[in-house]
């Protein structure tokens, strides 16, 4: 397998007004040509800036890399002037937003924003963009190119809108396809149709997909590997079936269990992780989870577990053992009362 | 497997509330920008169901369909614009205000977004006390009592009684909201999607303790919400709505286990799931949901259903009782577990003959 993306070590910071943050911190992963890898997390966890990061577009926010290397095909694009950057960000990497709303520029037509992009990666003539932007827009899923052209984004449904996103996205047709949360904002039978198609140009296109979601069963559905963040570190990376199976990780484990299953038994408590997550400003030392975490020891509490090699997968928990063991007989905690298996 | 509230729930059968042919329209301009033409847009139109005491009734739809106005009207947080809301066979739409404030005691609600509907200048004392002052309940030393007490019930520490909204993360404004409701030991909550701003893991805490107080307190509770995994495991019966209808009604296992309105069966085969072993017949609607402003004639759902006819064309298709407790608004429902595949099936053949 070949690596389109490797991070390593990445840290990004953002300049509060409480000082500095590291929305991310130390965090190594990579992205393989033709694999959809899926980044879940809950808010806060750092899901969001990583995407941000390798699209170099934190330092227009107010944030910085401030230590790691991102490679993409082989090139530090962590160590490139901005310019050069612009020649693979929106070209080789694309992305698309949870809300089109307000990445699509309401005064231009649709047409004109396709045709825009298509132009500012490739030197065709007018003719032959405007020709690209409607089998893009057929490409997408969405008939009577010719009138959807001429149209304003406010003229179009949210899942529209997001297709046609997508048709921005891919007109320099990318290796790289980032989607942060590219569904959360419509609703269930639209949400469908965007991941088919998704997978259906993931397909055709041989594209890698880097997927950010806070929604678990998005990412079981569309990914070959899941990476699970928590409070700006990654915890668990997996493979879709491995982590569904047996969870290594307690957060991992925790999310997957207070989340109701549509064939699990009715009406009975949800397991839930106790307490909230944690302000970027006072993150726990140690594992940042630990003071949520059922298992924790001493040893969490003082010291930050690595990222580590464990049977098919990475982990960073010190107690990985305790949690396949006592699986079944475990005590969870719920508003301060513990609820019995 | 039955869930051990609706076999209760069956013995009861006491509707505590009635609603009757629900319409809330609001009007909207006609023809051009000058044009004095008034048209109306049905938000609510024609809705008739029943809450029995002690159940929780789950509501689902996409956003536009209007579920949400439906709980406000219920409520009379807006005003209905026809029809009949009827509380222990009451219709407390001919109520006037001070009959009103005085069952307003026994009907609440949540919100999404707590952070919306607690005063940012109180302290959440004041915010849930004043609840009491309002309705003359409680004062001073007593009333200061009394929200702790219920502070604890939902899990807040009782010694955070003077701080402000913001200094509490989603889910404890959650709990702060859902204390706020409880107050007046309410016997019916409208809760309009009260866990969909929350984090999953925050989110499980939140339903956990709706259970809980729904059993502790014996609380009826109508649960409006699209996260249909969510609406499974809190409901005893779900209803589901479409552009302003209700299409179907039924008992929860009903619902998910076999569906009866194509709407609802295509809608549940996509909803992204963990658990990946199970194989589905993934059936993707196609186009969107239209303008409740112009819908369509006859059934609304008939522009995206695979099954739909010319029937489904003229003909309004109306809530019947299918089988036992189970309401269906279709022409064509699909009866004995049957799904959309099996039917189109069916349909073509019997197009060839």
């Amino acid at each position: 397998m070949v690596k389109l993306l490797d991070v390593q070590n990445l840290v990004t910071g953002y300049q509060g007004k409480n000082g500095q943050i590291k929305a991310v911190d130390g965090i190594s992963f990579h992205i393989n040509r033709g694999e959809t890898v899926s980044i879940v997390g809950e808010s806060g966890s750092g899901k969001s800036v990583t995407a941000m990061s390798i699209m170099r577009l934190v330092e227009f926010d107010n944030g910085e890399i401030l230590e790691g290397d991102i490679e993409f095909n082989k090139k530090k694009i962590t160590a490139i002037s901005n310019r050069e950057m612009e020649k693979i960000r929106g070209s080789k990497i694309s992305m698309i937003f949870q809300e089109p709303l307000t990445a699509l520029n309401p005064v231009f037509t649709i047409g004109k924003q396709i045709i825009e992009s298509i132009h500012f990666h490739q030197k065709i003539a007018k003719k032959d963009a405007y020709k690209r932007a409607e089998e893009l827009i057929k490409l997408v899923g969405i008939s009577e190119p010719k009138t959807r052209l001429k149209q304003y984004p406010h003229e179009l449904s949210g899942g529209m809108r997001q297709r046609v996103m997508i048709a921005i996205a891919l007109a320099s047709e990318p290796e790289l396809l980032i989607a942060d949360e590219p569904t959360t904002a419509l609703d269930v039978t639209i949400e469908a149709q965007i991941l088919d198609l998704l997978r259906k140009l993931r397909e055709e296109k041989k594209m890698s997909i880097m997927l950010i979601t806070h929604d678990i069963g998005v990412a079981a559905e569309m990914s070959n590997r899941i990476i699970i963040m928590y409070a700006g570190k990654i915890v668990e990376i997996a493979s879709t079936e491995d982590i569904f199976k047996q969870p290594y990780h307690p957060y991992t484990n925790g999310l997957l269990e207070s989340v109701p299953s549509m064939n699990g038994e009715r009406g009975i408590p949800l397991r839930s992780i106790e307490g909230s997550i944690p302000s970027l400003h006072a993150v726990p030392k140690g594992c940042r989870f630990s003071p949520r975490c059922p298992y924790s020891t001493e040893k969490c509490r003082t010291e930050e577990p690595p990222l580590e090699q464990k049977d098919n997968r990475q982990v960073a928990c010190w107690h990985v053992e305790k949690l396949l063991i006592s699986k079944d007989s475990l005590e969870y905690t719920k508003g301060g009362e513990t609820i019995e298996k | 497997m039955k869930n051990r509230n609706e076999s209760n729930n069956n013995t009861n059968y006491i509707p505590i509330i009635k609603v009757e042919n629900l319409v809330k329209s609001f009007p909207i301009k006609g023809g051009g920008y000058f044009s004095k033409k008034k048209n109306v847009l049905k938000a609510v139109d024609n809705v008739s169901f029943e809450i029995y005491k002690g159940e929780t009734l789950g509501l689902v739809g996409e956003s536009g369909c209007g579920k949400s106005t439906l709980g406000r009207n219920i409520l009379r947080l807006q005003e209905p614009t026809d029809g009949k809301v009827l509380f222990y066979n009451q219709n407390i739409l001919e109520y006037k205000k001070k009959d009103l404030r005085k069952v307003r005691k026994q009907m609440q609600i949540v919100y999404q977004d707590p952070f919306g509907s607690l005063n940012p200048r109180f302290t959440i004392g004041q915010s849930i006390g004043e609840m009491y002052e309002i309705h003359g309940i409680a004062f001073g030393k007593e009333k200061e009592r009394k929200v702790k007490e219920l502070l604890e019930t939902v899990g807040i520490d009782s010694n955070r009684y003077d701080n402000y909204p913001h200094e509490f993360s989603g889910g404890q404004r959650q709990r702060i909201g859902i204390a706020r409701a409880l107050a007046l030991n309410p016997e019916f909550i409208v809760a309009d999607e009260p866990v969909s701003a929350l984090d999953v893991s925050v989110q499980s805490q939140i339903i956990n303790l709706l259970m809980q107080l729904k059993k502790d307190l014996g609380l009826t509770m109508l649960f409006i919400a699209h996260g249909l995994n969510v609406v499974r495991h809190i409901s005893d019966r779900v209803g589901v709505m479409y552009l302003g209808n209700l299409v179907e009604i039924s008992g929860t296992d009903n619902i998910f286990d076999k569906p009866m309105h194509p709407y609802t069966a295509a809608l549940l085969s996509t909803v992204p799931d963990i658990d990946t072993t199970i194989k589905k017949d993934r059936i993707v609607l196609k186009g969107e949901v239209p303008s409740p402003a112009s819908p369509p004639s006859g059934c609304k759902f008939r522009t995206r259903c695979p099954l739909a006819t010319e029937r489904c064309k003229k003909d309004v298709p109306s809530l019947i009782e299918v089988e036992s407790n189970h309401f269906v608004a279709c022409h064509f429902p699909l009866v004995d577990g049957m799904t959309i595949k099996q039917a189109l099936a069916n349909k073509n053949k019997n197009k060839e003959f």
